[in-house]
């Protein structure tokens, strides 16, 4: 563990998988870029792998200072124990007060590691991270420019907000999407710091045998979002709008029979008694009545947004959220809407 | 070869049926009314523990932190077959976070001792951080392989794992002794066996019986009370039922790295997001509308 250090940087690990950065550390860089600018310290991306120097000009236009860059053969793969030496090696170091990682499944695997070595604070799966003077109700003493960690907890009932008075460096993970990334900046000027990170044959021991990446492929069972469209979508055309928002959402594409019938769209999407069942996360349904065989295949969903003009439509019995509109005017609004989120790139 | 192992487990609250009876007025959570269950991937950790014992012998230890009604899921373990079961109780620690929790976790493993496999569930269900694994695995000083998938195979000090990276999967290869995570896909736990469950219902943490014989015993004096927890605990030790509980003494811990003096992360402020409104919130057809409904699924985790 460090002691508070007013000074320290806001630190983003940089994760990549064979050369590639994962967005949430790009969209991490933009919220460091935030956090930094309230504590008046700067933004530094730690970037570990080998062969990844061309990275950190993209960790730079999207808000890092500066990259501290340990470029190893040895790091080729993600290694808990190796890049958990670099880590901890580095915060020892330069002793940054905020250090932040994607909670993906290395972020995940990783973070706590380094917190248990620097016997520091590390709250998982942030919403959200602010800047704020917290006053410990034990002591009354007040602590200046916090870094506030929330989260959702209890299954996603409650939303507590964490915070780590002493034990630093504040560390969080959060989740991929939930930060918007910035815009990228080509002006900024690159800096990079090389570091050089002893590392022990025995933090190389658990090897990487075989590794196996799923293509991205359409599959209504088990997708976490569909977006269905149904009869009144009103064409093969504009039935693009349907994939377009599964595609910024990361969703499948559903639809109803009378959209089928219609030739919108292939029977293998239809939901339904005489199509599949789902139950995803979040299902969308725009234009679609919601006729009792449509609803028996998608009501057990755990959230259900209805988008259909007739405020009477049935599929409103079965919605959690409900928009009373013109399909062709919502769904443009909420491609917009996601977009934002994700960053202009 | 035989194989020693440890499954750390977890009693949680059902995070999954929250009812508005279970929120107190001021929003937050009250855990006495919700039913208490066996964290669910902790039951493949146990499975997975279980199924390399009846592959390649050795024993299976479970541990769990708790009250003394944790004890519950340790009579459950022992119903499907576990060896040993320890609970770890010591008011002294509560309020613990993860990284005292993970510490406290190594210490009770210090204290067994003899060990090549640690299990822990990836992750539970009332706080979804999946940390306590990881860092319990780096107070142990040994390496960890997250999110097991299946053992692929075990070969004298060679351990090989299937992991779940969640976008895929891949195998790894590492030495023992190891901790390892393992995910609700893993495997389909074994049910309780219906003679070891008869043999194991009545046994009992030391800590459970003052509380027990007061319920039984409404009338009695301090001192009858004592008298019959005394006889009680005789009467389950010469039968063999009398479970281990140790404190933080036992497993020789630090108070400064247990409890709330232990725990870097400290609870600022608790929300309730429980929407038990009956029918649907209407979200005007406004880019503002849209907009807000986007930022409300990203909160509570349905997109993102
Ligand atoms: C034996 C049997 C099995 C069936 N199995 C299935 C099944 O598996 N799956 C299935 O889906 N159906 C099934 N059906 C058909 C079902 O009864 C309905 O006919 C069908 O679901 C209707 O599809 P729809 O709601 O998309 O179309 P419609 O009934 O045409 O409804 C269109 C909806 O879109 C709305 N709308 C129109 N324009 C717009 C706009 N611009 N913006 C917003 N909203 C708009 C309208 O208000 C209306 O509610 C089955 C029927 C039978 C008899």
């Amino acid at each position: 563990m460090i002691d508070v250090n007013r000074q320290g940087e806001v630190w983003v690990f940089a994760e990549q998988e064979d050369g590639v950065l994962h967005d949430v550390s790009l969209e991490l860089c933009g919220k460091a870029r935030e956090l930094a600018g309230i504590l008046r310290v700067p933004v530094a991306a730690v970037l570990p792998g080998a062969n990844v120097r061309n990275l950190a000009s993209r960790l730079i236009q999207l808000g890092a200072d500066k990259v501290y860059l340990v470029d190893d053969p040895r790091l080729a793969h993600y290694q808990t124990l190796s890049y958990a030496r670099v880590l901890t090696t580095l915060v020892d170091k330069h002793r940054p007060q905020i250090a932040l990682f994607g909670a993906t499944a290395i972020g995940r695997d990783l973070a706590p590691r380094v917190a248990s070595t620097l016997r520091a604070g590390l709250t998982a799966d942030c919403t959200d991270l602010q800047i704020a003077d917290v006053t410990d109700p034990r002591d009354k003493k007040l602590h200046e420019k916090l870094l506030l960690q929330i989260r959702p907890a209890f299954g996603g009932n409650i939303i507590a907000t964490i915070v780590n008075y002493d034990q630093w460096p504040q560390m969080a993970t959060v989740r991929e999407g939930v930060m918007s990334m910035l815009d990228p900046d080509l002006a900024r000027p690159v800096q990079i710091v090389e570091e050089k990170i002893e590392i022990d044959q025995a933090e190389l021991a658990i090897q990487l045998i075989q590794q196996h990446v799923e293509p991205r492929k359409v599959n209504l069972k088990g997708a976490r979002v569909i977006v269905a469209g149904g009869g009144g979508v009103g064409s093969k055309a504009d039935f693009r709008l349907i994939h377009e928002l599964a595609g910024v959402i990361g969703g499948a594409v559903g639809a109803s029979r009378a959209a089928v019938d219609s030739g919108f769209i292939g029977k293998e999407h239809q939901v339904g008694q005489t199509g599949t069942t789902v139950r995803p996360a979040l299902y969308i349904a725009a234009g679609i009545s919601g006729a009792v065989q449509h609803r028996a295949g998608m009501e057990e969903s755990a959230k259900i947004i209805a988008i259909n003009r007739d405020p009477q439509a049935p599929i409103f019995s079965v919605a959690h959220y409900g928009i009373v509109g013109d399909l062709k005017k919502v769904i443009p609004m909420m491609i917009k809407s996601l977009k934002e989120r994700h960053g202009a790139c | 070869m035989p194989y020693d192992s440890i499954v750390c487990v977890k009693q949680v609250p059902d995070t999954a049926n929250i009812t508005a009876e279970a929120m107190k007025a001021d929003g937050t959570v009250n855990r006495a009314a919700l039913p208490a269950i066996f964290n669910p991937e902790d039951l493949n950790a146990v499975e997975a523990a279980l199924d390399l014992r009846d592959r390649f012998g050795g024993t299976v230890t479970v541990i769990t932190m708790g009250p003394p009604k944790a004890a519950e899921i340790l009579r459950d373990c022992l119903g499907r077959g576990a060896d040993r079961a320890i609970l770890i109780t010591d008011r002294r620690a509560a309020a613990s976070d993860t990284l005292a929790t993970g510490y406290i976790l190594s210490q009770a493993i210090r204290t067994i001792g003899r060990y090549d496999v640690v299990f822990c569930g990836r992750q539970a269900i009332d706080g979804d951080t999946a940390q306590v694994g990881p860092q319990c695995a780096e107070k142990l000083e040994i390496p960890q392989i997250t999110y097991l998938e299946n053992l692929e195979a075990l070969q004298g000090r060679t351990i090989r794992v299937k992991r779940n990276t969640g976008h895929g999967w891949e195998i790894v290869e590492g030495p023992l002794p190891v901790m390892i995570t393992v995910v609700g896909t893993a495997n389909q736990p074994r049910p309780c066996a219906a003679k070891r469950v008869t043999r194991w219902k009545k046994a009992r943490v030391p800590a459970e019986l003052p509380g027990e014989v007061k319920a039984a015993m409404p009338a009695a004096s301090d001192a009858e009370v004592q008298a019959e927890v005394q006889r009680r605990t005789e009467v389950l030790q010469q039968r063999g039922l009398l479970l281990e509980q140790w404190d933080l003494d036992k497993i020789g811990a630090d108070l400064q790295r247990c409890g709330l003096a232990g725990s870097p992360t400290k609870v600022y402020r608790v929300q309730s997001i429980v929407l038990t409104k009956e029918g649907y919130s209407e979200i005007p057809a406004s880019e503002e509308g849209v907009r807000k409904l986007i930022q409300e699924l990203v909160v509570d985790r349905t997109l993102g």
